[in-house]
């Protein structure tokens, strides 16, 4: 039982992780219909430049001050990495907003090629591992509970009760929420269509980067390819929730995170990832309006 | 239009058709017939449930209840409703076109009629195994499929554009391809969705022509939904009207035409509208000349549905929270009308020969009293022995909302008749 | 009404305009790359990680964005503007003007060309010198040139947006690299067997997908081609795991004679010529050009026969096709059947190649790149495909051969290294300029008066 419990604990950390990152994929594919294959990339270059960070702050203080890294590490990784989201966007889909439904794809997936590449070559191909940040472990009632899952749960839920405000009960997500149902008419009502599609890159992009930070400093370890399996691990989870729901988003990071950790634990830690791949698949064949998502009639 | 009596034998015949979506019904027991050889045309207001019951028919909605039958030339039958929808065409010959119109744009108006003939030729070129080598029949087939695209090109009037990609024709000339498509794969029943929407006069008539055309030299049978009057009338034989997914009136187009049913539900119940229509139709006093009672012959008949109901019960929905809300009661302007119709002391004419002057009952002004003539009201004391219902009846039928009441009318109309004033 | 003066409109030049713009571009690069740049993370003597400062580095690089960005506001756009003013002013061109001599038998210019390719750079560099161009770049491009003209079969003709195609390429390749190492069956039996295979799969992973549109189609096919890939690595009983599985035989000239130099019928023996091991090497070129051109013929019969026409017409309206009364179930699974095989003949030539095979070769970036060679190359045109097939993968070889290069940015510099990042870089900006891709039209298939091509503004992309 107790074992389980543990497990629970575990996945409900990656769970955050993959919840955080999958807000990104669901709002951008709610608003523009898109998915945004470089946006598990973007989650790689916040957790490199959170390491940069740290290693900057590291060789400046003299001591390890851990709450004061951690904010600082997010908040750049946060304007950061919107920057380079922002950037994306501006240059490399807007201009095929109107198009040909291939073509952003194409334009997205050469994106995240040339992403992850370019942190490889800017970087260095090997491995980049950081002396751990936090190493307290709790233990309560046998099961051990470190203080970076406490860390990460806590950071999420904070970040998804301002993000919840913001789009529930502001403009800007009201106006996102028009641009969603129907973007021409929001348009003609006066909306800036182009600066809420920006706003909500960005917004995804700052969560997507606090994920990378979270992600770096529990695992203590990043490399250039680690964009690839979590982004499609997180996109599976915003699919999963139902795609264009932020809270279906979350529902399907904890339910992922929660699905791997039991399967790591009691299977065969090798297959995890087939075990993701699979729910991917059976998810989109047989319920592609995901557990919170309403599905769609095609008008004859 | 047919002046002899249809001899003609079924070749569609729809029965007790009923579609649900969620809580709403979108058509609800619906039953008639199309004949072989003759141009059926559906019509009614919009959400009537017409381009339903078509994707009924042709396959893309599997509907909740009824039958779906389709005899063809050699006899055989094929029930509509069980059929995977791409055999229905390929089994039962029975070819659609669409609202919005469904070419393959990036394909020149050739191969859109070639891809039609899509089984005939897969057969022949032994799927595909023979056709690659060069040997079986293929060669000749594709000859044979490419004259009758020509065929067609030509009825359609397309044959200078045939190596045009379809995108690139003008709206007219695409809704023209797309029947074009659609004889190509040698229908016995062509159902047109709206064929006519967008056309400009000269196109409407184009239409007609190549419509009457299939008709005279193919034998295909054709339905069609449609909202263009002069297209509906001047060339189907047959006409079935739904509204809010019933059937109200089903016959050939003069006595659709003048339906008093059809007429309200088209045109709403309150106008003076009604009265300029009907002389239009040519007949003022039509509607006194009827008993009053629903065409049974031609109706709805009691049956064992559960979705049956008068004409007069309108479509339930379902609100947000998935409770059964029922249209306004009396929203269906054809039952309204024989509600109305159905007021007990309606008389055919006035008692005498002259009416009251209704119009000292302080409420009624000319136009009303000229309704209320229409409906057989023509003295006091039949206002006065007006019971509840009827009063409802009327205040729908006349959209008074309560001022019968308010203005009391039948208690004016009680002292009226017994004060003797005339 | 006062006439409004040019000064109130236009303050600002084209020069005064760019160089604003360059100075934006110069700050958002400044914040893109001060952190990833100027700075390197890296492992010193005692393996703990440290920040190198490159600042040097990361002033060039953003004096570069500048000044490009500067280059193409002032000059570049005013450039295009005028063409594009020049060409509405022009008369357009005439559709039936005479085509010459080399476009008219292009196709035929180039199948020759391709032929005489090894002969020719036998002439230029000698026997040993061609083995790297005829290696490298003729049988590299042209596996990815057979590869993407099956993928067209899937993606470009009836518009199934398959981001797993590797799968059917791994299939090939370790249906052969088994059934070789285990029974020593001939390459001739076991290349239709690798595509059997390869299709049988195609058909498998083809069932659950029909119903699917669009991106969610792309998705799960992606899932898929990662799944085989896992279980590759897995499934260490069969596989062999992450090690692959090697000495996989060579390919023998239908059994008289072979490239084996132990062999008693080693070319050299048979036919009394040095020996090397570019003979065997100019012996797949042929063969991978030969299976290439199989696939364009294939490709080029089924479009004009009633199954291609499907897959064109279920690209441009699944439900128009139902409504004609076309199976489109069984259309897609044709099309996946087809394409499948294709490249499960293309994954067996790889094995009998490589003679070696490794689930590392068949990662999810393979699938994107030829996929991307499909859409860059201009959905369903086999020769757009061929040409971008040529410039993208061509052109990343020749980075290795660009030595040039190391004088300017010093020893150290191995220009493979950005391979990759071009790549993407190159996806992206092809996308930007031709969305449709290089080639932008269609050739129909049957034509009453004239064949006209149908511009790609017209086609579909197809749903799935």
């Amino acid at each position: 039982m107790e074992y389980f419990v543990q497990q629970l604990v575990n996945g409900l950390t990656l769970g955050s992780i993959y919840g955080l990152i999958a807000i990104g994929y669901t709002m951008v594919y709610g608003i523009i219909g898109m998915i945004n294959f470089a946006h598990g990339d973007i989650f790689m270059v916040g957790a490199f430049i959170a390491l940069i960070v740290f290693l900057f702050l590291v060789s400046v203080f003299a001591s390890v001050n851990v709450v004061l890294f951690l904010l600082i590490m997010m908040i750049v990784a946060m304007l950061l990495t919107s920057l380079y989201s922002w950037t994306i966007e501006k240059v490399a889909y807007r201009p095929l907003r109107g198009s040909f439904r291939l073509a952003p794809l194409i334009t997205a997936i050469g994106m995240s090629i040339a992403l992850s590449n370019f942190v490889q070559v800017t970087q260095g191909p090997r491995n980049k591992p950081i002396p751990p940040m936090i190493s307290t472990v709790y233990n309560v009632f046998g099961i051990s509970i470190s203080a970076k899952q406490i860390v990460i749960v806590t950071v999420t839920i904070a970040l998804l009760a301002i993000f919840w405000y913001l789009v529930n009960r502001t403009a800007l997500g009201r106006a996102q929420r028009a641009c969603e149902q129907d973007r021409k008419m929001a348009a003609l009502l006066g909306i800036d269509v182009d600066r809420t599609i920006s706003i909500t890159f960005i917004m995804g992009a700052s969560l997507a980067a606090v994920a990378g930070t979270l992600y770096l400093m529990y695992y203590g370890v990043v490399s250039f390819s680690d964009g690839f399996v979590p982004g499609v691990k997180a996109f599976t989870a915003a699919v999963l929730g139902g795609i264009g729901s932020i809270p279906g988003a979350v529902l399907g990071g904890l339910l992922i995170g929660f699905i791997e950790g039991m399967w790591s634990a009691y299977f065969s830690i090798d297959y995890k990832d087939v075990a993701a791949f699979s729910i991917l698949a059976i998810v989109l064949i047989f319920l592609p309006s995901g557990i919170l998502g309403r599905p769609e009639v095609e008008k004859v | 239009m047919n002046a002899a009596p249809a001899m003609n034998d079924p070749i569609l015949s729809v029965e007790h058709l009923s579609m649900k979506f969620g809580g709403l019904v979108a058509i609800g027991d619906l039953s008639f017939e199309a004949r072989r050889g003759e141009i059926t045309a559906l019509i009614g207001p919009n959400g009537a449930g017409k381009t339903t019951v078509f994707n009924c028919i042709t396959g893309f909605y599997k509907p909740s209840e009824g039958m779906i039958t389709l005899t063809r030339r050699d006899g055989s039958q094929h029930l509509l409703e069980r059929l995977p929808d791409f055999q229905i065409p390929a089994k039962a010959k029975v070819a659609r076109t669409f609202q919005n119109i469904r070419l393959f744009s990036g394909m020149t108006l050739l191969e859109n009629l070639l891809v039609a003939q899509h089984n005939k030729l897969m057969a022949a070129s032994g799927y595909t195994l023979l056709g690659l080598f060069g040997i079986g029949g293929y060669h000749k087939a594709s000859a044979e499929s490419i004259e009758l695209a020509k065929y067609w090109l030509d009825k359609a009037d397309l044959t200078s554009r045939a190596d045009d990609p379809a995108g690139d024709l003008p709206y007219g000339a695409q809704r023209r391809l797309e029947i074009a498509r659609a004889m190509c794969t040698g229908p016995e029943l062509l159902c047109l969705d709206e064929p006519a929407a967008g056309l400009n006069p000269r196109e409407s008539n184009a239409l007609n022509e190549l419509l009457q055309g299939i008709k005279a030299t193919s034998g295909t049978s054709i339905l069609l939904i449609e909202h263009d009057m002069s297209v509906v009338m001047q060339i189907s034989d047959h006409v079935v009207v739904l509204e809010y997914g019933r059937k109200i009136s089903d016959g050939d187009p003069t006595s659709v035409k003048s339906d008093p049913r059809v007429i309200a539900a088209y045109l709403g119940v309150d106008d003076t509208e009604v009265t300029d229509v009907l002389a239009e139709v040519g007949d003022v006093h039509v509607i006194e000349q009827l008993d009053g009672e629903p065409d049974r012959a031609h109706g709805p008949t009691d049956s064992a549905s559960m979705m049956a109901g008068p004409v007069s019960d309108t479509i339930g929905h379902s609100d947000d929270k998935g409770e059964l809300v029922l249209v306004e009661d009396g929203a269906s302007k054809a039952g309204q009308y024989d509600r109305l119709s159905a007021l007990a002391n309606a008389l055919a004419a006035p008692k005498g020969g002259t009416p009251d002057k209704l119009t000292l009952i302080k409420g009624i002004g000319p136009v009303n009293e000229r309704k209320l003539h229409e409906h057989g009201i023509f003295h006091f004391e039949q206002i006065a022995a007006w019971s509840e219902a009827d009063i409802e009846a009327a205040e729908a039928y006349l959209e008074f909302d309560g001022r019968i009441s308010r203005e009391n009318w039948v208690g004016q109309a009680k002292a009226l008749a017994a004060g003797g004033e005339r | 009404m006062t006439a409004i003066s040019p000064d109130h409109i236009e303050r600002t030049t084209p020069a005064q305009r760019a160089l604003r713009e360059a100075l934006y571009a110069g700050v958002i690069s400044f914040g893109l790359f001060v952190l990833l740049i100027g700075l390197k993370s890296d492992q010193n003597i005692r393996n703990e990680l440290i920040l190198v400062q490159r600042w040097g580095l990361l002033a060039i690089v953003v004096a570069l964005v500048m000044a490009g960005r500067f280059a193409t506001v002032a000059y570049l756009q005013p450039y295009f503007a005028a063409r594009k003013a020049e060409k509405a002013k022009a008369a357009p061109v005439s559709a039936d003007a005479e085509k010459t001599f080399f476009w008219k038998h292009w196709t035929k210019i180039a199948i020759a060309a391709l032929f005489l390719y090894p002969v020719v750079i036998y002439q230029l560099v000698g026997l040993q010198g061609s083995l790297k161009w005829v290696d490298n770049f003729g049988i590299q491009i042209l596996i990815y040139v057979m590869l993407a003209w099956g993928l067209n079969i899937v993606v470009g003709l009836a518009g199934l947006l398959d981001l797993g195609y590797v799968a059917f390429y791994a299939v090939g390749a370790y249906s052969y690299a088994l059934l070789a190492s285990e029974f020593g069956w001939s390459f001739w039996i076991l290349l239709p067997a690798a595509g059997l295979m390869a299709a049988f799969w195609g058909v498998i992973l083809g069932f659950p997908v029909l119903r699917l549109r669009g991106d969610y189609l792309a998705i799960v096919t992606l899932a898929f081609g990662e799944i085989i890939r896992l279980v590759l690595i897995n499934w260490r009983e069969v596989t062999n795991g992450t090690t692959g599985i090697s000495g996989i035989p060579k390919v023998t000239f239908f059994g008289l004679f072979d490239f084996d130099v132990s062999s008693p019928f080693y070319i050299a023996k048979v036919f009394d010529i040095p020996q090397s091991g570019v003979y065997y090497k100019i012996f797949l070129y042929y063969l991978i050009l030969l299976l290439a051109l199989l696939t364009a013929f294939v490709t080029i019969r089924l479009r004009r026969l009633p199954v291609g026409r499907a897959w064109e017409a279920l690209r441009e309206d699944e439900i128009a096709c139902r409504s004609l009364g076309i199976n489109t179930t069984n259309t897609k699974l044709t099309a996946f059947a087809i394409g499948a095989m294709f490249g499960g003949f293309a994954g067996a030539f790889f094995a009998a190649r490589q003679g070696f095979v490794s689930p590392e070769s068949f990662v999810f970036l393979e699938s994107a790149i030829i996929l991307a060679i499909v859409v860059l190359g201009g959905m369903g045109s086999l020769t757009g495909i061929a040409i971008a097939a040529l410039v993208m993968i061509g052109g990343t070889e020749i980075l290795r051969e660009l030595h040039f290069l190391k004088a300017v940015f010093g020893q150290d510099f191995t220009p493979e290294l950005y391979r990759m990042l071009l790549f993407g870089m190159a996806m992206v900006i092809v996308m930007l300029w031709k969305p449709r891709g290089f080639v932008g039209s269609r050739e129909p298939t049957a034509f009453l008066h004239k064949s006209k091509a149908v511009s790609s503004s017209f086609t579909k992309e197809g749903h799935g």
